[in-house]
C-alpha cells in the first residue's frame, strides 16, 4: 500500500479499513492529480497558497488554514455525522428508514443525479483555470484558488459515493468525470452552462454568485435525499459552498463600490467617462447580471419535468428545506404555478406539483438571489447614486423548456423576433462590453494592492489583514 | 359503439416533403440525408407534446413517404443517412404520453406501421441497392435505437455521454416492441446475456462498450463524426447498382375518394358494408394495353398500372386498418382482362433489373406483405369478371380462404385463374418464402404442378386440384354458401380470429421479420392489455407523473 490514507486523504468514512474504497482510489487518485495538473489553475502548481482545508467535520476541523501547494492539497472525504433514526421524509417511501445502501431499483436515477452534480465540480475548475493570470489582487487570487480546490473536493465527495456504492459502473463514471472537458467540442461537460467560458473576473464573481448558488440549491435538495450517504455528503458540501457565494457577492459588491466611488469623484454617470476612468459602468454590470441570472435559470431544468417528479416521489431528491414544508410531503394532488406563453403574454398556469418541482426550486433560488441584489443596491444607495440593479424576469433569455421558444424581455414582455434583435444588446453583454471588461484585467500580485476597477474587501481571510501575503509565488 | 360513423377517425397517409413537420430530406450526389427534427406541437392527435425528438404515427408517415420519394423520385441515391437535426439527441423513441393516451387498437396499429416501415428499409437494402446508415449524433433511446437497428450500419457519436439504450422494460414496463429485441439478437447477434443486461439498463451503453457488444458498428468523436458518416455513406454508395443518370419518377398524391360507400381509386375500389362489418376490395386490371418497353414504362411513371395499383391498394389497406377497425372481413376480388395483367407481368419479369421496374416489384412485394400481416379475415372470391392472374393471383394466395365459382354446365361462364412466373419467387412473404411455396410447405410435387400450369387459364376444377383454392361451390350453391361463410365468420371473436389467422398464414420456419410480428409484437400486445402496463397504476400509465407503477407480482 503506497498511500497512508488517513494522512493523505483526510476522511471520516473509515477509508483505512475499507478495501473496496482503497482499491478504487488507488486507481483514481493519481488520475485526479494528473487532471489537476492538466486542467487545474494555470501556471500555479508551485505557489504556496493560504488555503482552508477540511481535516474533520467538527467545528475545529473543517476550516484549517495554512499555506499549501495546490497539487498537494489534502482533498478529503467527509460526510456530516449520521443522524440516528433518520427517515425518508417525502415521496412514497416517506416514513421508511433512510437507505444506507443504494436501492437496486433506484440505482440508475441515483447514479445519474450524482454524476450530473459531480460533473459540474471539475467543470468549473476548468472554466476558471486562466483567471489566476489576471487576478485583481493576491486576496482575490487566493479566493479563486480556494474555490477551485473546494470544487475539487466536491468532486471527491461525489466520486466517493460512486466508488463506495455503485461498483464497477461507479468506478467507470468516476473516471469519466476526469475525462470530460469544459467547452471541448468532442468531449463536453454534461450541462450547457458548464461549457461556457469564464473569461474575466466580473464573470467569475457573477458565476460564483449566481451559478454556485444553483449548486447550493441542488445540494440542499439532495441533502434531503432518502439515500443517507448522499444526504450527509451534500450537507457537508454546503458548508464550503457558502464561501463560494461569499466570493461572488462580495466580489460584485466591491466592483460596484469602486464604480460608485469613481462616479462620485468624477460626478458623472456618463458611461464613456466612467469607462475611461478604468472602472466598469453599472449598466454593464446589469447586463452581466442578466446573462448569468438567465443562464442559471436554465440549470434548474424544464419547468414541467417527469424526471423531477420521479426523483421526488421515489425519495431521491427533495425540495429546498423539505422537512420545514408544511404539507403532506407527497404532493400527489397538489399543483404549482409555472409560466407559459399564451397569446403573446407570459401567464401563470397550474401544473401537477410533482412535475413542477424544478420550478419550485427555481423560485426558492430566485428569492435568495434577489436578496443579494438588494444588498448590492444598498451599496449604490449609500453612495447616493440613483441606479437600481434588477433581477430579470424568470422567463428572460431562456434556452431550455417551453419558454425558450419565445423572446422575452427582462421585464417579462413577449417580443417579436425583430424587437428582440433590436434590443437584446441593451440587456445582454455585447462583444464590446466583454472586450472592455477584458481590457481591465491584468494581474495585480503585490500584497495589499488592488486593481483599479475593484475596491479592497472590508477584512481579510481568517482574521488576517487585507495586505497579508495570501499567495507566495516562489 | 352507438354511432360508428361519428367515432370513425379520418387519418390519411398523404404527405409530401414540402409539408413535412418532422423530417428534412436533403440530397448530395449519391447520398440522401434524413434529418429528424420533430415539431413538439405537431402531434397527429391532440393531448401530448413530442418532446426530445420523440415520435408518433405522424412522424412515421413522413418517414414512410420520404423512403418512397428516395426509392422512386431519386434513383441516383445509393445510400441514406438517417440522423437528427437536433444537438445531443438522435431520437428518444415513441412518445410515451401518446402511448399512455392511446387505445389498445391505436397502439397496435401504430406499432405495426412502424414495423412495416422499418422492414421496408431493410427490404430496400436487400433488393434495391439502397444502404442505410444511422448517424446517431446524440442520445439514441428506445424506438430511436430501433430505427437505427433497421439501418445497415450504426455510427454513434462518442461525446462521453451519448448512449444507445432500450429502456422500455425498466422504465415503462413494456418491450422494445418495434423490432428492438429481435434485431439486437437476430440481426446484430448481440450475445443474449449482453442483450439481457442492455435491455434492462435505463441509461444505456456508451460508444466503446456499445461497439464491443455489437450494439453499434462504429463511433466517432463529435469533431470527426460528420466526416466518418460521410465516408461510410460514400463507401456504401460505391457498392450500389442504382443508376447515376436516370430520371426519377414523380409520385403524385394518391387520388382517393371517400364517401359513405367506402374508398374509391382508379384501380382499386373498397365497398364497405358496415352492418355486415365487411369490405369488398376489388382490384381492376389495366383497362387497355400497358406499356411494356422501358421508354413507355418510364414515360407512364406513377400511372404505369402495376405501380398505380400497388400504391392504391397499399393506401386502401392502410385506410381500412387505421379507420375501420370493426370491418373484420375483407373480401378480395379482381375485375378486368387477365391477359393485360399477364402482359404486365411479362414486362415486369423482362425488365426486372431496370431500377424503376425493380422498385415497382418492391412496392408490390411490400404491399402484399402488408396484406399478409393485416389483422382482418381475408377471403378471395373468384367469380364473374375476374382476373386473378399472375401478380393479382398473389391476392388469392394471400387470402385465408378462397372460393371459386364452378359452373359445370357452362364452362364459358366460369372464371379462371392464371399463374405467371411472377408467382414463383418475385414476391416473398416476410418469412422469406413465396406464397405458393409457403402454401405447400415447400413440397416439390405440388409446387412443380402449379409451375407447370403457368400461363394456362385454370378452371375451378383444375384450380382445386392444384390446391390453389379452398372450395369451388357450383352456381346453384354459390350464393347460400358464400352468405353463410361470411356471416359465420363475422360472428367469431375478432381477437381469436386475428390470432388464429396470424398463426396459420406463415407456417413453419422463422425469419427475423416473422419473429418481429409473431413473437415480439404478440408479446408486446399482450403486455399492452395487462394492468401492469396500462392499469391505473401500470407503468405506462404512471410514467412521467413521478408515481411508481404498482405491479401484480405474479409471473404468468
Amino acid at each position: 500500500m503506497s498511500i497512508d490514507y488517513s494522512q493523505k486523504i483526510p476522511n471520516n468514512v473509515g477509508l483505512a479499513e475499507n478495501r473496496t474504497l482503497q482499491r478504487a482510489l488507488e486507481h483514481w487518485q493519481p488520475e485526479f492529480i494528473d487532471w489537476w495538473k492538466d486542467m487545474g489553475p494555470d501556471d500555479s502548481q508551485n505557489f504556496d497558497v493560504y488555503l482552508r482545508t477540511a481535516v474533520s467535520v467538527d467545528s475545529a476541523g473543517w476550516a484549517h488554514f495554512d499555506y499549501v501547494k495546490m497539487p498537494e492539497y489534502r482533498w478529503g472525504i467527509f460526510l456530516n455525522p449520521a443522524e440516528a433514526g433518520r427517515k425518508v421524509n417525502f415521496g412514497e417511501h416517506k416514513g421508511e428508514a433512510a437507505w444506507q445502501e443504494v436501492p437496486g431499483e433506484y440505482r440508475s436515477n441515483l447514479r445519474r443525479l450524482i454524476v450530473t452534480q459531480g460533473d459540474t465540480e471539475p467543470a468549473s475548475v476548468e472554466q476558471q483555470r486562466h483567471l489566476g493570470l489576471t487576478c485583481p489582487s493576491l486576496y482575490d487570487m487566493r479566493n479563486l484558488f480556494q474555490v477551485n480546490v473546494e470544487e475539487g473536493r466536491h468532486l471527491w465527495a461525489m466520486v466517493y459515493l460512486l466508488h463506495a456504492y455503485f461498483g464497477r459502473d461507479g468506478r467507470e463514471e468516476a473516471e469519466a468525470l476526469l475525462e470530460r472537458r469544459s467547452g471541448d467540442a468532442d468531449n463536453p461537460r454534461i450541462l450547457g452552462a458548464f461549457n461556457e467560458r469564464t473569461p474575466d473576473w466580473l464573470s467569475f464573481f457573477m458565476f460564483t454568485y449566481f451559478t454556485d448558488r444553483d449548486g447550493k440549491y441542488q445540494l440542499c435538495s439532495l441533502a434531503e435525499s432518502g439515500f443517507d450517504p448522499l444526504a450527509r455528503t451534500c450537507k457537508f458540501m454546503l458548508t464550503e459552498e457558502a464561501h463560494h457565494m461569499f466570493v461572488g457577492e462580495s466580489g460584485v459588491g466591491r466592483v460596484i463600490q469602486r464604480t460608485c466611488e469613481v462616479m462620485n469623484q468624477l460626478t458623472t454617470d456618463d458611461v464613456a467617462k466612467i469607462r475611461a476612468a478604468g472602472v466598469i459602468d453599472l449598466p454593464t454590470i446589469q447586463r452581466y447580471l442578466n446573462f448569468h441570472f438567465s443562464v442559471t435559470m436554465d440549470l434548474f431544468g424544464a419547468d414541467v419535468s417527469s424526471n423531477a417528479a420521479t426523483f421526488y416521489n421515489t425519495g431521491l431528491k427533495g425540495r429546498y428545506e423539505e422537512t420545514k414544508q408544511d404539507d403532506d410531503h407527497l404532493l400527489n394532488n397538489a399543483s404549482y404555478p409555472v409560466l407559459e406563453v399564451v397569446n403573446g403574454e407570459v401567464v401563470t398556469a397550474q401544473a401537477p406539483y410533482l412535475n413542477a418541482l424544478n420550478e419550485r426550486l427555481r423560485d426558492d433560488y430566485v428569492r435568495d438571489a434577489v436578496a443579494g441584489i438588494e444588498r448590492w443596491n444598498k451599496i449604490i444607495q449609500k453612495q447616493g447614486i440613483p441606479f437600481v440593479l434588477r433581477a430579470p424576469h424568470k422567463a428572460f433569455n431562456r434556452k431550455i423548456g417551453p419558454l425558450s421558444s419565445s423572446k422575452i424581455s427582462p421585464t417579462g414582455k413577449v417580443l417579436s423576433e425583430a424587437e428582440w434583435t433590436h434590443h437584446h444588446l441593451e440587456w445582454l453583454p455585447s462583444i464590446e462590453d466583454r472586450a472592455f471588461v477584458s481590457s481591465l484585467m491584468g494581474r495585480v500580485a503585490e500584497p495589499g494592492k488592488f486593481a483599479n476597477w475593484i475596491a479592497p474587501p472590508a477584512r481579510g481571510i481568517n482574521n488576517q489583514p487585507v495586505d497579508f501575503e495570501y499567495v507566495r509565488f516562489n | 359503439m352507438n354511432d360508428p360513423e361519428a367515432s370513425r377517425q379520418s387519418i390519411t397517409y398523404d404527405t409530401h416533403p414540402d409539408r413535412y413537420k418532422h423530417w428534412r430530406l436533403t440530397f448530395a450526389g449519391p447520398v440522401a440525408t434524413l434529418h429528424l427534427d420533430i415539431d413538439e406541437d405537431g402531434g397527429i392527435k391532440p393531448g401530448y407534446k413530442l418532446k426530445l425528438n420523440s415520435y408518433d404515427l405522424g412522424v412515421d408517415i413522413e418517414l414512410h413517404d420520404a423512403l418512397q420519394r428516395i426509392r422512386f423520385e431519386h434513383p441516383e441515391i445509393r445510400s441514406v443517412v438517417v440522423t437528427s437535426g437536433r444537438e445531443r439527441i438522435f431520437c428518444s423513441g415513441a412518445n410515451i404520453f401518446m402511448l399512455g393516451l392511446s387505445t389498445h387498437a391505436w397502439k397496435v396499429n401504430f406499432c405495426k406501421f412502424t414495423n412495416e416501415t422499418r422492414n421496408g428499409i431493410e427490404d430496400s437494402s436487400r433488393h434495391s441497392g439502397l444502404k442505410f446508415i444511422a448517424a446517431c449524433n446524440g442520445t439514441t433511446a428506445g424506438g430511436g435505437y430501433e430505427l437505427a437497428l433497421a439501418c445497415d450500419e450504426i455510427i454513434l457519436v462518442d461525446d462521453r455521454s451519448s448512449a444507445v439504450s432500450l429502456p422500455e422494460v425498466p422504465l415503462l414496463g413494456v418491450l422494445p416492441g418495434t423490432g428492438g429485441l429481435t434485431r439486437v439478437t437476430d440481426k446484430r447477434h448481440v450475445r443474449r446475456d449482453h442483450a439481457d443486461v442492455f435491455c434492462t439498463l435505463t441509461e444505456g451503453i456508451r460508444a466503446e462498450r456499445a461497439k464491443e457488444w455489437r450494439l453499434i458498428d462504429d463511433h466517432a468523436k463529435p469533431q470527426q463524426f460528420a466526416a466518418k458518416v460521410k465516408q461510410r455513406a460514400e463507401d456504401l454508395a460505391a457498392q450500389s447498382d442504382r443508376p447515376a443518370d436516370a430520371k426519377g419518377i414523380l409520385l403524385p398524391p394518391v387520388k382517393r375518394i371517400i364517401d359513405g360507400a367506402g374508398y374509391h381509386y382508379e384501380t382499386v375500389d373498397v365497398a364497405i358494408d358496415r352492418k355486415a362489418r365487411r369490405a369488398t376490395l376489388t382490384v381492376a386490371a389495366p383497362s387497355s394495353g400497358v406499356a411494356s418497353d422501358i421508354d413507355g414504362i418510364t414515360a407512364a411513371g406513377a400511372s404505369w398500372w402495376p405501380l398505380l395499383m400497388a400504391r392504391e391498394l397499399d393506401d386502401a389497406i392502410l385506410m381500412l386498418r387505421t379507420n375501420d377497425l370493426e370491418i373484420g372481413t375483407w373480401v378480395l376480388k379482381t375485375s378486368g382482362d387477365a391477359q393485360l395483367v399477364l402482359d404486365t407481368d411479362a414486362a415486369l419479369a423482362r425488365h426486372h433489373q431496370h431500377w424503376f421496374v425493380r422498385e415497382v416489384i418492391g412496392m408490390l412485394r411490400r404491399t402484399l406483405a402488408r396484406l399478409d400481416v393485416t389483422s382482418r379475415t381475408l377471403i378471395a372470391m373468384v367469380e364473374g369478371d375476374t382476373c386473378f392472374a399472375g401478380t393479382l393471383a398473389e391476392l388469392l394466395l394471400a387470402a385465408d380462404r378462397s372460393y371459386m365459382l364452378c359452373v359445370p354446365d357452362d364452362l364459358q361462364q366460369e372464371a379462371s385463374i392464371t399463374l405467371s412466373e411472377m408467382n414463383f419467387g418475385s414476391y416473398p412473404m416476410v418469412n422469406g418464402r413465396y406464397r405458393i411455396a409457403a402454401r405447400f410447405y415447400e413440397e416439390e410435387a405440388p409446387i412443380a404442378a402449379a409451375r407447370a400450369a403457368v400461363g394456362r387459364p385454370l378452371g375451378a376444377k383444375e384450380a382445386a386440384e392444384l390446391g390453389l383454392v379452398t372450395a369451388t361451390p357450383d352456381d346453384l350453391d354459390w350464393e347460400d354458401e358464400i352468405r353463410i361463410v361470411l356471416e359465420e365468420r363475422a360472428s367469431l371473436s375478432p381477437d381469436a380470429l386475428t390470432a388464429m389467422e396470424a398463426n396459420l398464414r406463415f407456417g413453419p420456419g422463422e425469419t427475423m421479420e416473422t419473429r418481429v410480428f409473431g413473437r415480439l409484437s404478440a408479446w408486446q400486445n399482450w403486455i399492452f392489455i395487462r394492468p401492469n402496463a396500462v392499469g391505473e397504476t401500470g407503468a405506462l400509465k404512471v410514467f412521467g407523473s413521478g408515481n411508481k407503477a404498482k405491479f401484480n407480482w405474479e409471473r404468468v
